[in-house]
């Protein structure tokens, strides 16, 4: 009854044609750049790990990994630690012009990147963060911080109002009733505001790389590099690209049991 | 349940919108004051008033007539992509898997183009669809199609659809399928009591189920959509000609490709304005749907 004829061959179909590209990807790494321009063979004839030794072994290559995923967690950790008191004040509370603020922090997710390129540009050259991993933590807040307020207040809305008052009977002061009581209860929400938090950054590339030079480089960024003179280093490129996958299918793997839930953002 | 009426609330709101006016409305300032001056380089700036927003806004001039054709390129794209994806996410939805392991494997892999970042994507779909090293020109080419998305402008449309729907899909189909979970049981065991068909339980208990959701969905499609830069960039560099360059790329191309500040900026404000009103249209539904369900609910 909850499902359309077919649906295992249409399923079917959709994965395959979601994981064929990946595999193509993942294919390449391991072929030597020989096999990748001379023959198309459906996998490695003479598979090699050259390409994951070079970006393994080279530090120009392996703390782009470390500069990408240190601006990430900075970000989640910034976007839930604001996002918390103000989604509880936008779940429980009336407010001065509350409507229009909310309005407003969620134009801002939806703010093209390409607009903010340059003024974030100059804004942290000016207060000297420019290629740090602060800089992108910062611009990232813009998208991040909105959809983390909208997530959370769907969860905290889902918390009875009850359990507030009769804390707030027993004596608990606010911030206590607010570590002690109310982030154990929206736990999970707070996991999936983290997760999108986590994947909204991994993935953005241009402010990334508009708001850094060497010190602190993304990964993603550092991959262009793979075109030099002598051509397409099609082989390390792909390496580059599978090892960007990882962390984002590491982080599904753990959240896999609230992947339902967490899309429809607490809100269903 | 009432909200109570406290003004100290803006208190712990007051975190939130340091940080966001810190980013948003500062760098904001300086667009729109680059956006009334014209530079000649060397940090002199000169008084334009509104006549870059005349230009614009004027198909006849260089920048307008290069604004208002991404401009178009770009809504159709949002349109195809909205056609495609909603509708194919609804069906791979209602495809999934009833319980077991299935389940969560589904899951996992419609996830994963989620979570790859988007240059990867587009370096995906670079190497997947060259006739030369990529499976999929490879093929298309065999079978007598003359692919090349370097060099045809079709070729190339049909490679940045493609892409979008192999990237975004799941995102509608995540939505869909967690509104669908949400529906009681007992739902269905009425439908099948009553002798509903296949098609009468869509429509009258999942897709209300599922509306919801699908604002989310169509709302983060289309404005998502609408920004979009890095894949197509990656894959086609806005080519060939000026065949795919969406207003987001025509943007960085006069902002830090040529530093022509005062057009960049006034683009700018012309696109966080559409953008603006946009998102304000479904804001409004949006809301306007969650009053309207709040007192059916209190009925029941």
């Amino acid at each position: 009854m909850h499902s359309i004829p077919g649906r295992r061959l249409i399923m079917g179909l959709f994965l395959i044609f979601l994981l064929l590209p990946i595999y193509w990807l993942v294919n390449m790494s391991f072929k030597t750049n020989a096999e990748i321009v001379s023959t198309m063979t459906l996998w490695p004839h003479a598979p090699t790990l050259q390409h994951y030794k070079r970006i393994f072994t080279d530090e120009s290559w392996y703390s782009g990994y470390i500069n990408s995923l240190e601006y990430v967690v900075l970000n989640t950790i910034i976007s839930i630690s604001v996002a918390l008191p103000a989604a509880y004040a936008f779940s429980r509370y009336r407010f001065l012009g509350d409507k229009h603020l909310f309005f407003w922090l969620l134009s801002n997710r939806m703010a093209p990147a390409a607009v903010y390129a340059l003024p974030f540009f100059n804004l942290y050259s000016a207060i000297g963060l420019f290629d740090t991993p602060w800089a992108v933590a910062l611009a990232h807040c813009i998208f991040n911080v909105p959809l983390a307020v909208w997530i959370l207040e769907g969860f905290v809305s889902g918390v009875p109002r009850e359990i507030d008052e009769t804390a707030f009977l027993d004596g608990y002061s606010f911030p206590r009733f607010f570590i002690k009581i109310l982030v154990p209860l929206i736990a999970s929400g707070i996991g999936v505001a983290a997760f999108f938090c986590f994947m909204f950054s991994w993935v953005e590339l241009l402010l990334a790389r508009t708001l850094t030079s060497v010190s602190a480089k993304p990964i993603a960024a550092i991959m262009t590099r793979t075109v030099s003179a002598a051509g397409m280093d099609w082989g390390l490129l792909a390496a580059a690209g599978v090892l960007t996958i990882i962390p984002g299918a590491l982080v599904i793997w753990f959240v896999r049991n609230y992947i339902a839930s967490g899309f429809a953002l607490g809100r269903v | 349940m009432d909200k109570t009426v406290n003004q100290k609330a803006w208190f712990l709101v007051l975190p939130v919108f340091l940080v966001v006016a810190f980013s948003a409305v500062l760098p904001l300032m300086t667009v729109v004051n680059y956006s009334m001056q014209d530079t000649f380089g060397n940090n002199q700036f000169f008084w334009n008033g509104v006549g870059w927003f005349k230009e614009l806004l004027d198909p006849s001039t260089d920048l307008g007539g290069r604004f208002l054709a991404s401009l178009g390129r770009n809504l159709f794209f949002s349109l195809v992509i909205l056609a495609i994806e909603v509708p194919l996410g609804i069906v791979i939805a209602l495809s999934m898997p009833r319980q077991g392991w299935t389940v969560a494997a589904c899951l996992v892999i419609l996830a994963l183009p989620l979570l790859i970042p988007w240059n990867v994507v587009g370096t995906i779909w670079q190497i997947f669809g060259r006739p030369d090293i990529g499976l999929m020109g490879y093929v298309l080419n065999h079978i007598g199609l003359d692919y090349n998305y370097v060099s045809n402008d079709i070729d190339a449309w049909v490679t940045v659809i493609v892409m979008d729907v192999w990237h975004w899909t799941s995102l509608v189909a995540l939505l869909c399928y967690a509104g669908l979970k949400s529906i009681p049981e007992a739902y269905y065991q009425a439908a099948q009591i009553d002798g509903a068909s296949r098609w009468a339980v869509f429509k009258a208990i999942q897709l209300p189920k599922m509306n919801r959701v699908l604002l989310i969905a169509v709302l983060l499609r289309f404005m998502d959509s609408f920004m979009i830069y890095t894949e197509p960039f990656v894959v086609t560099g806005g080519g060939p000609g000026n065949s795919t360059t969406f207003v987001s790329i025509e943007l960085v191309k006069i902002a830090l490709g040529q530093f022509d500040l005062g057009k960049a900026a006034a683009l700018s404000l012309v696109y966080n304005l559409i953008i603006l009103i946009v998102c304000w249209i479904f804001y409004t539904v949006m809301t306007n749907a969650g009053a309207e369900r709040k007192p059916q609910e209190g009925a029941a």
